[in-house]
């Protein structure tokens, strides 16, 4: 129960030259086709094992909610096949076709109908829905005087009453404020313990990495790449900056992480390690050790400003620590061409033990979305290992001092 | 097969969506549901006591106080039927397009649920209907039970029509335009305000074309006359009803899913 599978699935519109080509098309017999088919999704093909969690990513436009579409049966597949098993509850848009006039209420039964629940368990679970949503009073209020995160807290609500087998969900949970967006994904990680399969798209970085198993990257209608949240993720992000003529370049390093590098060139780094404070190359660091990071990069143009940024990542993606030597006030102004540079970041790492990747932007602003000169997601990995501390949790070391009083 | 299954399981939504539809009509009124009985009573008593005591209206060859009233109604109120059950088939797909572009359900419940709310509203009418015949002594006695199977013929020439131009009407706009006009015409050119004898003669062979004239007169037939209606008049509509439905079926079932790309 809750699989999905996607075969070759693929997807065209219709596109007439005019209004009546149509009728033309309709009206004459035989194979007389007038119409040119534009292509939003080509050759999908994907397998969502029982209780697994799959993020879909991609820019605007990029087919994901058409996705979404096919796979929920709204709109039919131009090519190719899904098959689900299992009872399926879909949140593709807010308020799931709320009638604005209506109450709440009598929208959550319609919604519920609408999933093929009838009408008596839809009562019953009503104390839940509404205990869920948590939006008082205005239950009973029409849903047109809802706010949009209103209609949101009743939609998921209703979707969710029942565990699905599979549950999909679009964009729609980020119009919930913090509080009911922590909610609703305690509620969904709590379905996946209970072996609910879940798809959703996302453009927030963290729902997917600490959600998803695994993550699949749509662009130009086309399935771009498949697999692990955190590459998936950092290959998007390449992708995003690659408005200008910047080459993306994925490389699979020996411990089998994707290293992704992308950029247009101007600045490139030439080397990176980590260092102890005798000098000496190392991958493994105890917690609270000083060390550094050596970075050599080289300028290809003349540059009027150039910036370094890294950023300290645990094992999930999630950034640690991260700055740049603007936000430190060390930008560089006019760098000439055959400029060699050596940075030098020196820290304790006060890090949980665990493993920590670093990630490294080279640009002329804060962000790398814009002048992207170069950018490497795992430009390098190391350990923390705990050798002489106390034992802990968590990703950081913040030793304390306790003090106990009897009073 | 596989639709009436659906139909079966979303039955919840169908009764749901009825229920809503009957609701919503009168929601911010007062007087509420009242209304979906002040409104037909009001119509039955402008086509009777108006038309029989204040015009005196008479139907030629009969003679009786009500008896025009009686043939208007038994023609007016089954056209508004069928022309509320056209009407709403043709715009079903695009009333509900933000539906269907959201949820997936299955599409063959928008036609079930126009026909059981039309059916209805006709139910109600006609209750006040017959509770007149029965006071002004009216009732046609156990010939009123032809008028199922002539209701039943009529409701499904009125599906199949709707269906086909609900389909068409996704892809080519102009057909829910064109057919608000022909409707008018169409309800003229069938004896329902007048009778059919006056028609001149060289006419009547095309009235044989016109498939509600035949439907409209069994009705006239049972009401005015107490006469059982001649089935065989019934029969090319019967026919027409059956291949519109079968055309609108196939219509719908090829471009279902193509709808939802133009809605």
């Amino acid at each position: 129960m809750g699989t999905i599978t996607v075969s070759n699935l693929g997807k065209a519109y219709k596109q007439y030259p005019n209004r009546w080509s149509r009728l033309i098309e309709w009206i004459t017999p035989g194979n007389n086709k007038r119409h040119q088919l534009k292509w939003v999704l080509q050759d999908i093909n994907f397998t969502v094992n029982a209780g697994e969690a799959v993020g879909i990513i991609g820019i605007n436009g990029a087919g994901k909610s058409t996705l979404l579409k096919l796979i929920t049966g709204t709109t039919q597949p131009t090519t190719g096949t899904v098959h689900m098993t299992g009872r399926v509850a879909a949140m593709l848009e807010l308020g799931m076709g709320f009638h604005p006039d209506f109450t709440g209420r009598q929208n959550a039964f319609m919604a519920g109908q609408l999933l093929g629940i009838t009408s008596g368990e839809i009562a019953r679970l009503m104390p839940n829905i509404e205990a869920f949503a948590e939006i008082g009073d205005y239950i009973d209020q029409p849903v047109r005087v809802y706010s949009s995160g209103m209609q949101m807290r009743l939609a998921f609500s209703v979707a969710t009453a029942i565990r699905p087998d599979v549950l999909i969900v679009d964009e729609a949970l980020s119009v919930g404020d913090a509080y009911f967006q922590h909610k609703s994904f305690e509620c969904i990680r709590d379905f996946r313990k209970q072996g609910t399969t879940l798809l959703m798209v996302s453009h927030d970085k963290q729902a997917i990495q600490s959600i998803c198993d695994r993550a699949i990257l749509l662009s130009d209608g086309q399935l771009a790449m498949e697999g692990e949240p955190e590459a998936v993720m950092d290959y998007y992000n390449a992708m995003l900056a690659n408005h200008q003529n910047q080459k993306i370049k994925q490389e699979v390093k020996d411990d089998g992480k994707v290293q992704i590098v992308s950029g247009t060139g101007e600045a490139t780094i030439q080397s990176i390690s980590l260092l102890s404070t005798d000098r000496r190359r190392v991958l493994d660091v105890a917690v609270g050790q000083s060390v550094t990071i050596r970075v050599e990069v080289r300028v290809n143009t003349d540059l009027n400003r150039l910036i370094l940024g890294y950023g300290i990542r645990d094992r999930l993606g999630q950034v640690v620590f991260g700055t740049n030597t603007n936000l430190t006030k060390q930008a560089l102004e006019s760098v000439s061409t055959g400029t060699n540079l050596c940075y030098e970041i020196n820290f304790c790492a006060n890090l949980g033990p665990g493993t920590y990747s670093i990630q490294l932007a080279l640009s002329s602003t804060e962000t790398h979305l814009v002048n992207n000169y170069e950018w490497r997601n795992i430009a390098l990995v190391f350990n923390v290992v705990n050798i002489n501390k106390p034992s802990f949790e968590g990703v950081a070391w913040i030793p304390p001092s306790i003090e106990i009083n009897k009073i | 097969m596989s639709m009436l299954r659906a139909i079966w399981t979303y039955r919840g939504f169908i009764r749901g969506s009825v229920q809503r539809e009957f609701q919503v009509k009168y929601r911010n009124s007062l007087l509420g549901a009242a209304w979906n009985i002040i409104n037909p009573l009001a119509m039955i008593v402008v086509y009777t006591v108006i038309f029989a005591q204040v015009m005196r209206a008479k139907l030629p060859g009969v003679d009786s106080t009500f008896a025009y009233s009686i043939y208007l109604c038994a023609g007016v109120l089954t056209w508004g039927l069928f022309a509320e059950m056209v009407g709403r088939c043709q715009t079903m797909f695009l009333d509900n397009a933000n539906l269907l572009k959201k949820i997936s359900f299955p599409r063959i419940t928008l036609p079930i649920i126009v026909v059981a709310n039309a059916g209805l509203n006709f139910v109600i009418v006609f209750g006040l209907f017959l509770a007149f015949l029965v006071v002004s002594g009216n009732f046609p006695g156990w010939v009123v039970l032809a008028v199922l199977p002539v209701l039943v013929l009529q409701i499904a020439l009125a599906m199949g029509l709707g269906m086909v131009l609900g389909v068409l009407n996704v892809f080519f706009r102009d057909v829910g335009h064109f057919f608000g006009i022909f409707i008018q015409f169409w309800f003229w050119l069938t004896p329902i305000v007048y009778p059919a004898n006056i028609l001149p003669e060289r006419i009547m062979p095309l009235m044989a074309l016109n498939p509600m004239a035949s439907l409209v007169a069994a009705y006239q037939g049972i009401w005015v006359n107490q006469q059982w209606p001649q089935w065989a008049s019934l029969l090319p509509t019967a026919l027409l009803a059956a291949s519109l439905c079968l055309l609108g079926l196939h219509l719908f079932k090829k471009n279902v899913g193509e709808m939802v790309d133009e809605l």
